[in-house]
């Protein structure tokens, strides 16, 4: 077996152990990207060079005998939307051409002290915004289960590396269900933390009081490694919450037995894909079969959320796209013959269809006489929303929904329908606009083709233990993370 | 004093209603959201990091001594602190704006209300002690932005000055002359100065006005349109502005005209204003709650900690001055204009019986010598308890005022208390009968046409002769035992 296809907490044991060094492993991980990039096309660059000389410097500290942590020398992949010092950080959109990072995000800055090794820039959907990677300025990514099929969005590329084995972990970032959705369509592990758990010093804001990084990984324990790694107050970012960093693997004991699962009503619902509600029905039995009360109860304004979020993901986006103008960095139209001329120029060039309709449709619900209507009117739902979570949560200790209403749909299938595109995230993005944590974790396939299919597991704000111990429990009750796709 | 608008014929028909909008740079050592210094005259793009120049995925995360020194200023015009406020975004496009929106406070400011005491003295002496009270509307804290360069071809940012704490003093529309105005400014600046606020170095740009400014005819309630002049770095632009467009607005009304509401802009060289943009093409700025920064909560012990830094004001300070200890208004208005002048002044005047006396020393002798010396109050080598004795000296009769200059002089050069130079030098002031009369004698002796004036009813004459034995004695004598002495010679 290639040192690419087993998972951190193997590989960290036989890297500890001297058994492998992490110079074989960065070069597994070269060779695998290599050979299914062309295909796949989860990554818009990739150093390998740069990747092989950064494990071998960790090798060379293990041998002088400094401590190492699980993740030293596991090459992480990152995705577009992360500043890594001295590489491109083009968001998947033109108008970030020739941008060079000139400083690590705190979750590199992270990454990188605890010895794992950022590597290659992720193909997402421009500027996060999508739930495809069909939006990429620079190609779509392809789901390894299926090369005709989207592999979700926007964190594509992310979602997609991990399951063809090209790299154990990579980060992506969740606004409205973009770590979720993808991790669920591409068959693993994505956990969006809860909203000040990650520093977002770093990550070009897409919505700013909803993005979150978080890790993909393929399965649940490494997704708590990586969370581990990234997660704490950060002086650089004053929405991140000074709430303490448990060891996240200490939580997955395995043992559901008396938790209390909710299932809320209104997360099944008519013309959701019937193998899919039965996938999630399913899982939930086997959870309720290891010891867990599963308790039904209800989240009444859920069907508000999306057009809550686009009210305020979109009125967020129009301020913080703005600095993208051409004036210090990135592409600049030529020929303008004044300044407002070369804003309309380089951003008309430089922005793609679905990024302009954000910022047109952000532009308009804060314009005055329209902001009562739409962008004050969305907050006070959002407080419902979340209202909604937190009384749910006086009744169990963690919801379980399906993470998306059906599997991976075809590349172009909705591509000239952003509404029903939008109704992809229908699952996921109430969990952000009420700043709780969600995890999607593998539950099953679609038969024919053969999909995947994700749980989404949510808990209370800074309830991450938790949500991973019942994806945790889930998982190793089940053998679908040992399902591999044949690319 | 330029006479405008307010001293015309039609102004006697009309109000001027002026509201001014003052961004002042707070004194800090860092920008108010990321630690770059806040120097001034730095090479271009050199105080500059991620975060105050917009890069993707940056964060502001704020100054803690911007929002201290904040809700300083609202205390010291006696405001409301808002013990909860955020901050917002203002969203408009220009080269200089690093993220095209401004990071500033919009519906929750960190100061609401408060009052700027002026007084007319400063646009005439004759008017000292004539005050009147300026409300304010709010005070808000923002960040200030790049400064764009025209060169020949093309055009360059510096953003050094960009993310420098700003605040926004806004005031209410109670302002009717552009001497107000004027008076308003150097009352506020001076309250700024005082409590280590800000530097208020125009020359740096540090104050820079909006003018909002409307006219009616008088008894009218409402006001009239409102038309604001953006951006001005001169207390005198302010005044000049005001004036021209004053007269604008009140000979268009007259003329039977209307009034826009607009934007204008101050051509200094012209000496006009001119339209920018009218209503229907104003920004809309789209504000809304800035979502990388957490609202501004106030504790009470923080609070606290902030009211200790409260110094007395200038305004205060003069009234407290003049009640205690005695001194004309216009002394204690040159003497409270500094902080560290107004406490050397009550250290001496404190050891004092006279304190009239010792501002008189210091408003006229010790800041005379200073200013030649180009020395600050600080540096002086007269200390505060020399100027007392001198005053003392003075007063007992020791010595004579004519000599107490001479004194004073060798005080300044050598920093010696006056007693001392006044026994090294012998310049005791002679009282002794005996003495004063063989001078007196003397002097009578030889001015007999002077002596016989005097003789005649001339009581003038007597200054003379009084003048004439000073001289004699090297101007140690004491005046009056000299006058007594010669009027009972001369009477007796």
């Amino acid at each position: 077996m290639n040192l690419n296809e087993l998972t951190i907490h193997e590989l960290s044991g036989r890297l500890a152990k001297k058994e492998i060094a992490a110079a074989d492993l960065a070069r597994d991980v070269v060779a695998r990207t290599e050979a299914v990039e062309p295909r796949l096309h989860a990554f818009l660059e990739w150093n390998g060079g740069e990747l092989l000389a950064a494990a071998r410097d960790v090798d060379e500290r293990r041998a002088r005998g400094e401590a190492m942590g699980p993740l030293a020398g596991i090459p992480v992949g990152i995705k577009d939307v992360l500043n890594v010092k001295g590489h491109t950080c083009r968001c998947g959109s033109k108008i970030l051409q020739g941008y060079v990072a000139p400083y690590d995000a705190t979750v590199i800055a992270k990454l990188r002290a605890a010895g794992a090794i950022p590597f290659g820039r992720l193909n997402m959907d421009e500027f996060a915004m999508g739930s495809s990677t069909e939006n990429s300025a620079f190609g779509v990514t392809r789901n390894p289960w299926d090369l005709e099929r989207i592999p979700g969005g926007s964190s594509g590329g992310s979602a997609a590396a991990v399951a063809a084995s090209e790299t154990p972990a990579t980060l992506g970032s969740d606004t409205g269900g973009s770590i979720r959705q993808p991790a669920s369509l591409c068959g693993v592990v994505g956990l969006k933390p809860t909203y000040g758990r990650v520093s977002r010093f770093g990550l070009v804001a897409f919505a700013s009081s909803l993005d979150q990084i978080g890790p993909f990984a393929k399965d649940v324990t490494d997704a708590a490694l990586v969370l581990g790694a990234i997660s704490g107050k950060d002086p650089n970012d004053s929405t991140s919450v000074p709430e303490p960093v448990p060891d996240y693997t200490k939580a997955l004991t395995g043992d559901v037995k008396g938790m209390k699962l909710g299932l809320p009503k209104e997360y099944f619902i008519p013309g959701m894909d019937k193998e899919v509600e039965a996938a999630a029905r399913a899982a939930v039995d086997r959870l309720s079969s290891l010891g867990a009360e599963i308790v039904d109860i209800s989240l009444p304004h859920t069907d508000y959320g999306l057009a809550v979020y686009y009210i305020i993901a979109t009125a967020e986006a129009s301020a913080n796209l703005a600095r993208f103008d051409g004036v210090r960095y990135g592409s600049r139209a030529k020929d303008a013959k004044d300044p407002i001329d070369m804003y309309g120029r380089t951003r008309g060039a430089g922005f793609g269809p679905e990024v302009t309709r954000r910022i047109i449709l952000g532009t308009y619900v804060l314009s005055s006489g329209y902001y009562d209507a739409y962008y004050l009117r969305a907050q006070k739902v959002r407080t419902l929303i979340r209202r909604d979570f937190m009384e749910a949560f006086q009744k169990c200790d963690a919801i379980v929904t399906p993470t998306t209403p059906s599997a991976a749909f075809k590349i172009g299938e909705k591509a000239e329908d952003p509404l029903t595109m939008y109704l992809s995230d229908i699952f996921t993005v109430n969990v952000n606009l009420a700043g709780i944590c969600g995890v999607s974790v593998p539950c099953g396939f679609t038969k024919q083709p053969k999909l995947p299919i994700g749980l989404q597991v949510l808990g209370k704000p800074f309830g991450e233990e938790t949500i991973l111990k019942v994806a945790h429990a889930y998982e190793q009750a089940t053998d679908w993370r040992k399902a591999r796709p044949a690319i | 004093m330029a006479e405008g608008a307010t001293g015309d014929l039609a102004a006697m028909e009309y109000e001027i209603c002026i509201g001014l909008e003052t961004h002042v740079q707070v004194k800090t050592r860092t920008k108010v959201f990321c630690a770059c210094p806040t120097e001034f005259g730095a090479e271009p793009n050199s105080n500059v990091c991620p975060v105050c120049l917009g890069y993707p995925g940056s964060l502001p995360v704020i100054n803690e001594e911007a929002i201290r020194k904040t809700v300083l200023a609202g205390m010291l015009v006696g405001a409301k602190i808002a013990r909860y406020s955020k901050f917002d975004r203002k969203n408009y496009f220009y080269p200089d704006m690093p993220k095209n929106y401004q990071i500033s406070q919009y519906d929750l400011p960190l100061v609401i209300g408060g009052t700027v005491e002026y007084d007319f003295g400063i646009v005439d002496k004759k008017r000292l002690g004539e005050t009147k009270v300026c409300h304010l509307t709010r005070i808000h804290l923002e960040e200030d932005v790049g400064k764009n360069f025209h060169f020949e071809r093309t055009s360059g940012v510096d953003f050094n000055r960009a993310g420098t704490p700003l605040m926004e003093i806004v005031s209410e529309p109670d302002l009717s002359s552009s001497d107000e105005a004027f008076a308003y400014l150097t009352a506020l600046k001076e309250i700024l100065i005082y409590g280590g606020i800000s530097d208020c170095d125009m020359e740096k740009g540090q104050v820079r006005c909006d003018v909002n400014i409307s006219v009616r005819p008088k008894g009218q309630k409402e006001l009239g349109q409102k038309v604001e002049i953006k951006n001005m770095n001169t207390f005198s632009g302010v005044r000049h502005a005001i004036d021209y467009e004053s007269q604008r607005q009140i000979e268009t009304l007259r003329r039977g005209g209307k009034l826009v509401q607009e934007t204008r802009r101050w051509d200094d060289v012209a000496g006009v204003t001119e339209s920018m943009r009218t209503k229907e093409h104003a920004h809309d700025y789209r504000y809304f709650p800035e979502p990388d920064l957490l609202p501004v909560s106030l504790s009470e012990e923080w609070l606290a900690e902030v009211r200790k830094l409260v110094p007395e004001l200038p305004s205060a300070k003069r009234k407290r001055m003049v009640e205690r200890y005695g001194i004309p208004l216009y002394d204690a208005g040159v003497l409270s204009a500094d902080a560290a002048l107004a406490d050397y002044f009550e250290a001496a005047a404190k050891a004092s019986k006279n304190p009239k006396s010792v501002a008189n020393w210091i408003c006229n002798d010790l800041l005379r010598d200073l200013a030649e010396a180009k020395l600050a109050i600080g540096q002086s080598p007269v200390k505060p308890p020399h100027i007392a004795e001198l005053v003392e000296l003075v007063d007992s009769g020791r010595i004579s005022s004519k000599i107490a200059k001479d004194v004073f002089v060798e005080m300044f050069k050598t920093g010696k208390a006056p007693a001392a130079i006044v026994a090294e030098k012998g310049w005791v002031q002679v009282s002794d009968t005996g003495a004063i009369g063989k001078f007196c004698d003397e002097v009578i002796a030889a001015n007999p046409k002077i002596v016989a004036d005097f003789k005649a009813g001339k009581e003038v004459a007597l200054n003379a002769l009084t003048g004439q034995v000073m001289k004699l004695s090297k101007g140690k004598a004491n005046p009056q035992a000299v006058r007594d002495a010669l009027r009972a010679k001369l009477t007796g």
